[in-house]
C-alpha cells in the first residue's frame, strides 16, 4: 500500500512520517506541494512543521498548494487524509475539518510527552487502538488550541467525532481538551500532537503512534 | 493610487493571549488606562486607480479566503484615496 507524505516549503516530520509508514508495513512516497500529482497513492499524511513559515495563519498559505486541490478533491470522495499538527492547521484551513487551531493560551511553544485518551477507533486512522485506550506521544507546537463555535462544539461531541483528548494539565486551551476530530466519514483526521515521533521505544516515548500507521494500512488491505 | 486597508480582528469569543499578555505589560510601565487589549492584523494593499465595483468585490473575496479565517475572524475592508 501507498501512502503519500507531503512535503511544503518549512515541513519539518516528513521524513519521520515516511518512516513511521515504512515501520508500519506501507510504502511510503513522496509528494511535492507544487505539483497536482498524488501519484496513485491509497492516503495521504499532511506533516507537521511550519509550511510557508506559518506566515499569515498556520496553513493558511498550504492549503491553496497545487497539491492540496488534488487532495481537497479526493477527500471529499473518501480518500484517507491524516493531517499532524501543522497538518491539522492545513486541514481546519482547508474546510475538510472544521474549527480552527490558535495560539496556545500560555503563549509558549510546547514540547513534551503528552497522554491523550482515544475516543473514537471507527476511523480510518485509528481502529487499530481499543476504545479509551490511553496512549503517549509527544505534542510539539505553538499554536495547538483547537477552537470552534458551540454549534461546531456540540456536532463534534454529538457524533463521537473527537478521536483523541488530551489527559492531565491542559496544554493549550483547547475547546473540551481536544487534541484530535475526524470529518463525518472518517476519512480526515487531524491531530495535534505527533504519532510518527512515537513510534519505537528506542526514538520515543512509547511505540503507541505506530498505530495510526498499521490502522490505515489495515484498513486499506481490507478495502482492496 | 488607491491604497486598500483590510484589518483582521480575532471574533470576540476567540480567546486571544497575545492581547492579553500585551494588556497585562501595560500597568507594568505605568499605564493604567486600558481594561482590555486585543491585538489583530492590518493590511495595506495598494492598486493603481479606484477599485471598481467588481474589484471591491473581488478584495473581500479575498479577505474572507485568504486574508482572514472566517471560522475565528472578522474583517473590514477600507479605501483609502
Amino acid at each position: 500500500m501507498r501512502i503519500g507524505v507531503v512535503t511544503f516549503p518549512g515541513s519539518l516530520d516528513d521524513r519521520d512520517a515516511a518512516r513511521a509508514i515504512e515501520h508500519a508495513g506501507g510504502v511510503a512516497v513522496a509528494l511535492w506541494h507544487g505539483s497536482d500529482n498524488l501519484k496513485e497513492v491509497d492516503a495521504v499524511v499532511l506533516p507537521g512543521g511550519f509550511s510557508y513559515g506559518d506566515y499569515l495563519r498556520c496553513g493558511a498559505i498550504a492549503r491553496f498548494a497545487p497539491i492540496m486541490s488534488s487532495i481537497i478533491i479526493a477527500a471529499e470522495h473518501g480518500f484517507p487524509v491524516l493531517g499532524i499538527c501543522n497538518g491539522f492547521q492545513v486541514l481546519c484551513e482547508a474546510h475538510l475539518l472544521p474549527g480552527a487551531l490558535t495560539r496556545n493560551h500560555g503563549l509558549h511553544f510546547l514540547c513534551r510527552d503528552q497522554r491523550l485518551r482515544i475516543e473514537n477507533n471507527t476511523t480510518m486512522w485509528t481502529s487499530g487502538f481499543e476504545m479509551n485506550q490511553e496512549i503517549i506521544i509527544p505534542l510539539k507546537n505553538g499554536e495547538g488550541s483547537f477552537q470552534c463555535d458551540d454549534e461546531t462544539l456540540n456536532t463534534l461531541e454529538d457524533e463521537g467525532r473527537v478521536i483523541a483528548r488530551y489527559l492531565g494539565d491542559d496544554p493549550n486551551g483547547s475547546r473540551n481538551l481536544i487534541a484530535g476530530i475526524t470529518n463525518a466519514r472518517g476519512n480526515v483526521v487531524g491531530l495535534m500532537p505527533h504519532p510518527e515521533h512515537a513510534i519505537e521505544s528506542l526514538t520515543g516515548p512509547s511505540a503507541d503512534g505506530l498505530t495510526f500507521f498499521t490502522s490505515i494500512l489495515h484498513q486499506l488491505v481490507g478495502r482492496s | 493610487m488607491a491604497k486598500i486597508v483590510v484589518e483582521v480582528m480575532l471574533k470576540p469569543e476567540i480567546l486571544d493571549p497575545q492581547g492579553q499578555a500585551v494588556g497585562s505589560a501595560l500597568p507594568r510601565l505605568g499605564f493604567t488606562f486600558a481594561t482590555s487589549v486585543r491585538q489583530g492584523k492590518r493590511f495595506e494593499i495598494e492598486m493603481i486607480g479606484e477599485p471598481s465595483e467588481v474589484q471591491l468585490a473581488d478584495i473581500h473575496k479575498a479577505a474572507e479566503t485568504l486574508l482572514s479565517n472566517p471560522v475565528i475572524e472578522t474583517y473590514v475592508v477600507k479605501v483609502e484615496k
